[in-house]
């Protein structure tokens, strides 16, 4: 008999709608929906997809726990082999959701879990340790590539065949240490290595030291009352029309915009350029997003120094780490430049 | 972004995925409302909407005034 198999998508790989759907609550529907072809195909009759549970990515971000306990209630009953989620690729809600109920599985019914996603994607540092992620592009143009990756990892695992390593499987690595059996001593590889390295060879360590990527938190504002305090937003928050053209996902710059006198953003006068989210909100007020009304009170009322004089916005999706780094380091330097104090960054 | 500004300015992250903000790796993190309103919520008047704007704003320059050694989520 084939191994039974939950596959988890989102709103939209259902076929049920984008942004505006995103708040779509859980839902499990028996057998294939969307994306579950492709893995069906690659499974070759011996693993079958019995139910597919669709959650809206919104939804499952502002309700982590809770969505995560109705869907684990919802597929109880089809006593799933293994739990297959996207891939999500680089959408990042879609990649915590998918991660966050590949850890809940494998939780609660001990049973292999599989994902894929894109490495930048923020749910593989979330999740690595918990699933199995195969690595995907960054877009659904590699779900022909991925869709088979995924099947072929979720039926070495429910056969219980070993796992070789990452790059040999596609996965991303889970920080799992394995021992093995080498013919040389290890006094003697790691000589190897280090002649290798002073050689300028490629060498492979077999202990990879983890990456903190920390910054120190600054000291606290001291004095509010006489601070300057900047709003910066991935928000996608900009002067109506988008005059720069900031891209709506994947973007490439940031924008720099004057509000001097600027009590207020209306629908008149600001909008969003993200496409990652429903505008419908951001469009109507876009204070919803960058609070430039309260923070004109506070500064009349003395409680902040000042407003700074202007704002910082980029769109914060599928944007690239690296992107989103010079982003941040170019803004911080004009701010110090102008002597600003402090900074509120919101995010969507 | 926010850990390049933090290198050079105290910042405060105020967003409504806060498991996405911790693995980033902000400092001073405050949740808010949802995604596409995180300063708002369309279902209240405008008023009340404002009100709450100004205590998660509130909330976020008290974040900016605590001294913290670690990752720290301001709730209230």
């Amino acid at each position: 008999m084939a191994f039974k198999v939950i596959h988890y998508i989102n709103q939209f790989y259902a076929n049920i709608g984008g942004e505006e759907k995103a708040d779509y609550k859980p839902e499990i529907r028996e057998g294939i929906v969307g994306p579950g072809m492709a893995l069906k195909a690659a499974f070759k009759g011996e693993a079958e997809i019995v139910a597919t549970v669709i959650c809206g990515d919104s939804y499952f971000a502002s309700n982590m726990d809770e969505a995560t306990n109705t869907i684990l209630d919802m597929i109880r009953k089809y006593e799933p082999d293994a739990f297959i989620a996207g891939p999500a690729f680089n959408a990042g809600r879609y990649g915590t959701a998918c991660g966050a109920m590949c850890a809940a599985v494998a939780k609660e019914f001990n049973i292999p879990v599989v994902s894929g996603m894109y490495p930048e994607n923020p749910g593989v540092e979330m999740y690595k340790k918990f699933a199995w992620i195969v690595e995907t592009p960054d877009s659904a143009i590699g779900m022909r590539k991925a869709a088979p990756a995924m099947a072929k990892l979720a039926l070495k695992l429910l056969k219980g065949e070993s796992i070789g390593k990452p790059e040999e499987e596609g996965y991303i690595e889970r920080g799992i240490r394995k021992n093995m059996f080498y013919e040389k001593l290890a006094a003697e590889r790691c000589v190897d290595m280090f002649i290798a390295k002073l050689k300028g060879e490629p060498f492979e360590t077999e202990y990879k030291m983890p990456v903190f990527d920390r910054v120190d938190p600054q000291p606290a504002v001291k004095d509010l009352a006489h601070a300057t305090i900047a709003l910066v937003t991935s928000g996608g928050i900009c002067p109506k029309g988008n005059p720069d053209h900031i891209e709506a996902s994947s973007a490439s710059k940031f924008g720099e915009y004057d509000i001097t006198g600027v009590n207020d953003l209306t629908s008149e006068t600001h909008c969003t350029a993200h496409g990652g989210y429903d505008a419908t909100y951001a469009d109507q007020d876009a204070d919803r997003v960058l609070p430039v009304d309260v923070m004109r009170d506070l500064e009349r009322e003395g409680v902040i120094g000042k407003l700074h004089t202007k704002f910082y916005t980029t769109v914060g999706n599928g944007t690239s780490v690296a992107n989103a780094k010079k982003f941040g380091a170019e803004i911080v330097n004009r701010l110090v430049r102008d002597g600003v104090t402090a900074v509120i960054l919101t995010s969507t | 972004m926010v850990k390049e500004i933090e290198r050079k300015l105290p910042v405060v992250h105020m967003c409504t995925i806060v498991p996405i903000s911790q693995t980033v790796g902000a400092n001073r993190i405050v949740p808010t409302i949802a995604i596409p309103h995180p300063l708002g919520d369309p279902t209240k008047t405008p008023e009340e909407e404002k009100i709450l704007r100004r205590k998660l704003v509130e909330r976020a320059l008290k974040a900016l005034q605590t001294d913290i050694t670690e990752q720290t989520v301001f709730t209230e």
